[in-house]
């Protein structure tokens, strides 16, 4: 090839990328320098989106950093947004693994906080129970209520081969009505639509409850739901990588022909697990009730926390483990948008970051290179 | 192609590799699995690129980017995988990705360009059926087609016969032929060594990406000759095969009658025995019913009549973990699709069939530390080449990979294997070595039903061979290696005529 008389401009216009799927696993730090670099991109878009309307980037940058991870009491908020994500999160993961396409984990959610408010607005159990009763029954209520929305669209998949995803997206509408039926018809609270405020030893205890004891907890509101959270996420691991069931999943997940082959049964295996993902969906929804919000009320309850979920076990590769981080760095950002603006710009940045992160998959599955034209030969 | 070179991570697929292709010949290109022939040929087809070497057509060097320069060039390939529309027709998909027709399309014109043509070639297709309702062989037609549609000279074939039957096999051959005599040539991709003597002008063999015989002429050499520069040293065609009386009965099937996946009768009044200590050969064109039968007996799909008898315990209509709990192992014949998951870690495909049992299954969990000492073993004890247990399956070639499913399958201690063309697409030496494990079972006193299409296999294999033909057995020999006349006996088996019949 003729290097030496090139012009530099006719150079550049013959370097073409070429890109090749990669044959081997990339080295262990790749992944994690690909994401972090992905992420400074999207920032570096942000702040290009934040000088055009008028901000200063950096410091905008700042305030948001601040604003979410800059004291003890906002990383207390940060992780009060995480908790309910880690359970979607986990939700989503343990239904995808088995390319099970869970949308209703919202619905899910939505069910499990019902079925924890039931325990306590319902004159069954009497208001001044002590937490150590109320707190198990409604853990297991808001389980229930999630595993019974699961098993829905699961049983209809196993049984009718009812698309999952279609079936567990209508739910989600059908729960929302549910409550919206309870809150108004039966729970009213003086005709507003939002059931009576749960009594004290109803609450999931939080940080600032302690703050008798020790001062510095006063004001946080991390609750005990992040524990739930957490607790979950090691039993979910334990589940997927360390029992017989977990390895159907995975088996299953992967090709259903050879676990067909192996004498596993599919049908028992979808119901169960999409009453799995249900149930850690439901949990979600118990905690978010009894831990922030206190009454059964649509609005705070049907955020969209089992569609962050979606987002959240993707970018979490569905391990159970990394669904936690992953939730904390979404609190962080739910956070700080509200933080600098009610809407817009925050949002812009947030899905900025979204995009980036999961098309930065894209370097991990592919190499680029850039070649002269003419050189490939 | 001069001196092409090929890198993949941690592989040197092609090393300075030197090929070429006269007008009018049938050229084979041999060579074991993972020798470096899809990927050479790849790079001619404008697949890959070339990391150094050129390639000259008629003289001229060219460079290709993509497939489409190839065939501008006159360079076509036919794929293992057949890159067809199921919904659309056959012109349809003949014309796809072409500039002409531009918006509007006469179908019934181009209908009979596409007849015509096939005739030339004698590829018979109806070009207004739609690709779903061809057989394989038949949409290889259509491959062709598309390829000499497209103006090719140099029409590279990737193993076509693995997928065909016998009889479409001759057609296969007669068509290459045609072609030639045209003046086209053909390249022909294969690890078959009689074919490669039956068809080839020609052959270029390639060793672990490197040329060990270029463009020598089949008529001056011998199979032996090829096996030995293919895989660098002597092979062994005849099995140490001890004699050994067979004993009880173990798998008895009576009066089976089984569906397809279609509904239609598949199975008709099916009949046979497996005694243990023996290697029964089911023989036959490829869908009499071999599958079904294997399916049914494996606990995968449903008969309607007629009883399983394993042991004397009927296992017919159960679920396959009745029949992996009986002792039955299967050696499916889609390696890839249904024997392994790809994604999941040796480790994981090894205990497919024993997790749930201690010591690996640990009451409702599973001991990793046993799975993976199992695993180990089984790497050690069948040789299967793989850094560690924890490699994700699908990185195993194809020969690595029935190693892991027979290590799998063997480790059980069955007492029934049903073995389904356990040696399709090897390369020689991993064939000689599924050989081996299969007779040191028989040796052990498993019973194997062995469904094969490759006669010399089983002739060489079996005690017994039973023929199918449109799921009825046609008939039942007893294997002897001096009567040459059992080979012509089976072959009028296979294609129609009862054994009562030919002895009449």
């Amino acid at each position: 090839m003729s290097e030496t008389t090139v012009p530099l401009a006719s150079r550049l216009r013959s370097l073409t990328l070429r890109v090749e799927p990669r044959l081997k696993d990339p080295p262990r730090w790749y992944p994690l320098a690909v994401t972090v670099g992905a992420i400074v991109f999207a920032l570096f878009l942000g702040g290009i989106l934040i000088a055009l309307s008028g901000g200063d980037p950096l410091r905008s940058y700042i305030h948001i950093a601040r604003a979410s991870l800059g004291s003890l009491g906002v990383f207390s908020d940060t992780l009060v947004k995480a908790t309910p994500l880690i359970m979607a999160g986990l939700a989503c993961s343990v239904a995808f693994r088995m390319k099970l396409w869970n949308i209703g984990a919202e619905g899910q959610f939505i069910m499990g906080a019902f079925g924890a408010s039931a325990v306590v607005l319902t004159p069954i159990i009497p208001a001044e129970t002590p937490s150590w009763i109320f707190i198990p029954a409604m853990i297991l209520a808001g389980i229930l209520g999630g595993a019974l929305w699961g098993f829905i669209p699961g049983f209809l998949k196993a049984r009718l081969n009812v698309n999952e995803i279609i079936s567990s997206l209508m739910l989600n509408y059908i729960a929302v009505a549910w409550i919206n039926f309870w809150i108004f018809a039966v729970w009213t609270e003086g005709g507003f639509q939002m059931s009576p405020a749960f009594p004290k030893n109803a609450w999931l205890p939080r940080l600032t409850d302690l703050a008798a004891e020790i001062p510095i907890l006063s004001g946080l509101t991390t609750h005990l739901g992040l524990i739930l959270g957490i607790l979950a996420a090691i039993v979910a691991w334990f589940i997927l990588y360390r029992s017989r069931w977990g390895y159907e999943i995975r088996l299953i997940g992967d090709n259903p022909q050879a676990a067909r082959y192996a004498g596993l049964n599919i049908t028992r295996n979808t119901v169960l697990v999409m009453m799995l993902s249900g149930a850690l969906a439901g949990l979600g929804g118990m905690s978010e009730v009894t831990g922030v919000v206190h009454r059964l009320q649509t609005s705070p309850l049907a955020a969209g926390y089992g569609f962050t979920g979606i987002i959240v076990a993707w970018l979490a590769k569905l391990n159970p483990y990394l669904v936690v981080p992953v939730s904390i760095f979404f609190g962080a950002l739910i956070l700080a948008g509200r933080e600098i603006q009610p809407s817009g710009i925050p949002k812009m940045i947030q899905g900025i970051i979204l995009v980036s992160l999961i098309a930065s998959d894209f370097l991990i599955r592919y190499r680029v290179h850039i070649v002269r034209r003419g050189q490939e030969a | 192609m001069h001196g092409i070179v090929k890198r993949f991570p941690g592989v040197l697929a092609n090393d300075h590799v030197d090929f070429d292709l006269r007008p009018g010949e049938i050229h084979a290109l041999l060579g074991e699995n993972g020798a470096g022939k899809s990927t050479l040929m790849n790079i001619l087809a404008g697949l890959y690129r070339a990391e150094a070497g050129m390639i000259l057509v008629k003289g001229q060097p060219v460079t290709f980017s993509s497939p489409r320069d190839a065939i501008n060039s006159g360079i076509g390939m036919v794929h293992q995988h057949f890159m067809l529309v199921p919904s659309q027709t056959v012109t349809e998909n003949v014309l796809l990705g072409l500039d002409k027709p531009r918006f509007l399309v006469n179908l019934p014109q181009y209908d009979r360009a596409v007849g015509e043509l096939g005739e030339q070639f004698g590829l018979k297709v109806d070009p207004r059926v739609k690709i779903w309702q061809l057989s394989v062989g038949e949409q290889q037609r259509v491959e062709i087609l598309k390829m000499l549609y497209r103006g090719t000279d140099v029409l590279i074939m990737d193993e076509p016969t693995a997928v065909l039957a016998p009889q479409e096999i001759e057609g296969l051959i007669k068509t290459l032929r045609a072609m030639v005599a045209r003046g086209k040539s053909v390249i022909f991709i294969s690890h078959k060594l009689q074919e490669v003597m039956a068809v080839a002008d020609r052959v270029t063999v390639l060793r672990r990406g490197k040329v060990t015989a270029a463009g020598v002429e089949t008529r001056q050499t011998t199979r032996q000759e090829l096996a030995r520069l293919m895989v660098g040293r002597e092979v062994l065609f005849h099995l140490d095969k001890k004699p050994r009386q067979p004993e009880g009965i173990v798998l008895s099937v009576e009066n089976l009658q089984a569906e397809n996946d279609k509904g239609l009768p598949a199975l008709r009044d099916l009949s046979l025995q497996v005694k243990a200590g023996e290697i029964v050969g089911l023989a036959g064109v490829a869908g009499n019913g071999q599958r079904e039968l294997a399916q049914t007996i494996t606990g995968l799909r449903k008969c309607q009549r007629g009883k399983i008898l394993l042991d004397g315990h009927e296992i017919g209509n159960c679920s396959a973990n009745v029949a992996i709990r009986r002792g039955v192992s299967h050696i499916p014949e889609d390696r890839t699709h249904v024997g392994t998951a790809p994604n999941l870690s040796i480790t994981d495909n090894v205990i497919m069939k024993s997790y749930r049992q201690p010591p690996i299954a640990r009451g409702w969990m599973l001991d990793m530390v046993a799975a993976t000492r199992f695993a180990n073993e089984l790497k050690q004890n069948y040789e299967i080449i793989v850094p560690t247990v924890e490699t994700p399956a699908r990185l195993l070639s194809g020969g690595n990979l029935q190693r892991v499913i027979l290590a799998r399958e063997i480790s059980g201690k069955p007492a029934l294997m049903v073995a389904m063309q356990p040696t399709r697409g090897l390369d020689v030496g991993a064939i000689e070595g599924v050989h081996r494990l299969l007779l040191a079972q028989r040796d052990a006193g498993a019973a194997i039903l062995l469904v094969s299409e490759e006669l010399e296999e089983l002739l060489s294999l079996s005690d017994r061979v039973y023929v199918i033909y449109e799921g009825r057995i046609m008939g039942e020999l007893q294997i002897d290696s001096t009567d040459s006349t059992q080979i012509e006996t089976i072959g009028l088996m296979m294609t129609g005529t009862p054994l009562e019949q030919i002895r009449s």
